[in-house]
């Protein structure tokens, strides 16, 4: 190892004295503690999360000026969005916290999920059993090409984000090849079928989901209201519970008065606006119902997610992320943690797929993964990620207001110049921009950081390396 | 035979085979060679500078300039301008190229600032400010209060997603200076002489990239040009030897924008056509794959490569066409494998990319 980094003895120096700098003293940063408190700094605060507000701002500026727009069918474009897109968004987090970056390679596993389900319907199966065997065949086809995809990104370390960009394409060519050409000129398949295009060699541009549309959403549905009601429930004890009951370990501290105040009012204006509806003729009504399985199976990511955090694999993500070079001689091995890594998000990434292709109802076969890449890590990124970090609820924030921007910008192009497609081109304009602004910020930022704390001592005897370091 | 393969290239290697594989193929089922040979020519002039812009940057050692689409569209607005103004035949394609300049200048010089911001991921974040400045013309040409009939909508305002060339007389009047027939056979009609078959040899545009990979190589030679190499090589080093490495790294973006700008001005009237909204949006990977193809690494290009990969990619793009439609009637075959070839060169340059990770 040492051969490939002759400046690790130097880094390790700096870490180390980084981490002494930074370790919290237990205790002392809690209100009244002996430390003063963190000053807050309204430049910095809106550096850090510039891409979060320019999205906040612009949906509210949407419901400004596009008044055309009914708060009901925004919730329920909302809603039902955030349902089918969320676990594509989930399946970013581990392979940021490994230290691979932003994934867009889970077009891959997109990929998978869409070989999976033409399988499936191949056979005319539907229903929720269908669905169920969707889910378990794109599991070994997307383990096989997340383990593929995990070879890649070990050989072009550091520049993992481009790499997947392109692996996306890259298989964007092969997924073609398979299902335009060799489905019906290699592998044999019957005339006629309504899947398989008229001369018998490829599949059709669509293809009909039949029953397996709505397979999950079609289990059990509840009103939205009534959703509100128990979240709205649940919030306002989780924060009473915190702000009284809750014993802190050391390091961590209650929130302060304000912030207690702001959950508050959050929870009970959701308790409320249920209530309303529930009791008498509310806005929440016109709301369509939540699909209780498909919310189930995010609830189910996002703890798997966080349960696997806390795994000795979990741990071996972190320390792969923080550095490489340190996690190498503490005996990790680095090469299969981050295989492992993108295995798990090209495997999830595959199930979202399902579950969002069953949702929309029908397969465009040669179109539906092109676009999951950059909409899923713009979302990430809109909830305050970054190539470093990503958490659960970032995910989650992220989606809501990714989706909301996206629903409001047709709008306000018709409400403002009069032209929907306008709205179109900004949103894409957004989507990329986002990205770029985001990716940009955080190297800039590192490149700052690294200048003021390597600069003196990192002379010419370090290769050029990859800055996207802390 | 590996160290050969080696020292050609992996990528030249199989691009090559496959060009042979197709031209042999077509020979045998009977196509016109001459024809193909025509037409891959025609596309190679059409390509030559967009691909040629990729030199300065990775000599600079940006690495390949994924940010394409930003002199794309520069060239292309700067083409609807004088477009606006009515200008018809060569004046168009002068004037653009001058107005070309002066805004690619500017873009360049901006671009070049953020890469030297962002060192170390230049080539992801190159990719996403080349997308989201093609968003951002969508919106432009959807907007602009040009009123030229010959570029807008039929109803409503904008511009038009294709703009015929012809309709300001400059389609192909690059390509056909000088254009002349090897072979084939003459007739002569009313004093109207018509040459059938044989390979056309479009001699403007090929001599026009030519010219340009002249003019790069010896700018290349000059003091600016070593220093841009040696800022690229070892910056360190190049620091230490008192160059000041970010003003070099924008000289090289700058002009690797104007020749994108340039390379889509003669694009367009090799193709006949001004593409707008989201055409540029992709333009920038198969620009890379070509090159790459040439033989050039992610750190390392001259004009040679460029010349090698241009033919050998377009050779086997044009070519790979005509083919398939004998062997596979209606498959989309072509199109897949420049997916996959394309895509599959830049990921084997990516793994060659030395150092990184944290």
């Amino acid at each position: 190892m040492a051969n490939h980094f002759p400046g690790l003895s130097q880094d390790l120096d700096h870490l180390n004295r980084q981490k002494r700098d930074d370790q919290p003293v237990p205790g002392l940063h809690q209100p009244g503690g002996l430390l003063p408190q963190k000053q807050f700094k309204l430049g910095a605060f809106v550096l850090d999360n510039i891409v979060t507000i320019i999205f906040v701002a612009f949906v509210l500026l949407g419901f400004i000026l596009a008044k055309q727009v009914a708060f009901s069918w925004f919730l329920t474009e909302l809603s039902h969005r955030f349902y089918r897109n969320a676990f594509l968004v989930l399946s970013l987090i581990i392979p940021v916290v490994a230290g691979l970056g932003l994934n867009f390679g889970i077009v891959v596993g997109a990929i998978s999920g869409q070989l999976a389900l033409a399988l499936v319907r191949y056979f005319y199966l539907g229903g929720l059993g269908g669905l169920a065997l969707c889910f378990l065949i794109a599991l070994p086809i997307a383990a096989l090409f997340g383990w593929l995809t995990g070879l890649l990104y070990n050989k072009t370390r550091g520049q993992e984000m481009i790499a997947s960009l392109i692996v996306g394409f890259f298989a964007n060519g092969v997924y073609q090849f398979i299902m335009l050409f060799l489905v019906g000129a290699v592998i044999p398949v019957a005339a006629g079928h309504p899947m398989i295009m008229p001369n018998g060699v490829g599949i059709r541009m669509t293809v009909d989901m039949d029953t397996l549309k709505y397979a999950l959403e079609n289990i059990y549905q509840v009103p939205f209201e009534w959703t509100l009601v128990v979240m709205g429930g649940l919030a306002l004890l989780y924060v009473l519970w915190s702000q009284f009951l809750r014993r802190y370990k050391p390091g961590k501290s209650r929130p302060t008065w304000f912030k207690f105040a702001m959950y508050l009012l959050g929870s009970l204006a959701v308790l409320i606006l249920g209530l309303n509806t529930v009791l008498g003729e509310g806005l929440m009504d016109m709301v369509r119902d939540v699909p209780v399985a498909t919310v189930a199976l995010v609830l189910l990511l996002v703890v798997f997610t966080k349960w696997i955090m806390t795994t000795k694999l979990g741990q071996d993500f972190r320390s792969c992320g923080q550095n490489q070079y340190i996690a190498e001689s503490n005996g990790i091995n680095v090469n299969r943690i981050r295989i492992i890594a993108t295995i798990l998000s090209t495997v999830l990434a595959a199930w979202g797929q399902i579950i969002y292709l069953q949702n929309i109802g029908t397969l465009n076969t040669y179109g539906a993964h092109n676009q999951i890449g950059f909409f899923s890590v713009a979302a990430i990124l809109v909830g305050g990620a970054s190539v470093s970090k990503a958490t659960v609820s970032q995910a989650l924030i992220g989606t809501l207001l990714f989706n909301a921007m996206f629903i409001m910008s047709p709008e306000i192009g018709k409400a403002v110049f009069g032209q929907a497609i306008l709205g179109e081109y900004f949103r894409t304009f957004m989507v990329y921009g986002v990205i770029g602004l985001a990716l940009g910020l955080y190297v800039w930022k590192a490149n700052k950081q690294s200048r003021v704390v390597l600069e003196p001592d990192d002379v010419l005897d370090q290769p050029v390396k990859n800055t996207l370091k802390k | 035979m590996g160290a050969f393969i080696k020292r050609m290239g992996v990528p030249t290697f199989i691009v090559a085979a496959f060009l042979i594989i197709v031209l042999v193929s077509a020979f045998v089922l009977g196509l016109s060679v001459p024809v193909l040979i025509s037409d891959a020519l025609r596309r190679v002039g059409m390509n030559g500078l967009l691909v040629l812009a990729m030199v300065p940057a990775i000599k600079s050692g940006t690495g390949p300039n994924f940010a394409l689409p930003i002199g794309i569209v520069g060239g292309l607005f700067a083409l609807v301008c004088c477009m606006e103004l009515n200008i018809v035949g060569f004046q168009l394609l002068l004037y653009s190229s001058l107005l070309t300049i002066v805004i690619c200048v500017l873009m360049g010089w901006v671009y070049g600032k953020l890469l030297n911001a962002v060192k170390g991921a230049e080539m992801t974040i190159a990719t996403y400010t080349g997308f989201s400045i093609v968003a951002l013309f969508a919106i432009l040409w959807l907007t602009v209060p040009f009123t030229n009939k010959k570029m807008g909508w039929m109803l409503g305002s904008g511009l038009r997603e294709t703009i015929q060339m012809d309709a300001f007389h400059a389609d192909e009047i690059i390509s056909k200076i000088g254009m002349f027939n090897i072979g084939g056979a003459r007739e002569v009609v009313d004093d109207v002489t018509t040459i059938t078959g044989g390979v056309t040899i479009p001699t403007g545009i090929l001599l026009l990239f030519l010219l340009g990979c002249l003019l790069v190589s010896l700018f290349f030679k000059t003091k600016t040009g070593i220093a841009i190499y040696a800022g690229g090589v070892n910056p360190r080093f190049a620091q230490a030897s008192g160059l000041d490495t970010n003003r070099y790294r924008i000289i090289a973006n700058i002009i690797s924008t104007v020749l994108a700008g340039l390379g889509i001005i003669v694009y367009s009237q090799g193709w006949g056509y001004a593409q707008l909204y989201s055409a540029p949006l992709n333009m920038a990977f198969p620009a890379v794959a070509g090159v790459l193809i040439g033989g050039a690494t992610a750190s390392r290009a001259t004009c040679v490569h460029v010349v090698i990969g241009v033919c050998l990619f377009q050779g086997l793009l044009t070519s790979a066409m005509p083919v398939s439609n004998v062997l596979f009637p209606g498959t989309d075959l072509p199109e897949i494998m420049r997916m996959i070839i394309q895509n599959g060169v830049i990921l084997y340059a990516l793994t060659q990319v030395k150092g990184g990770g944290r």
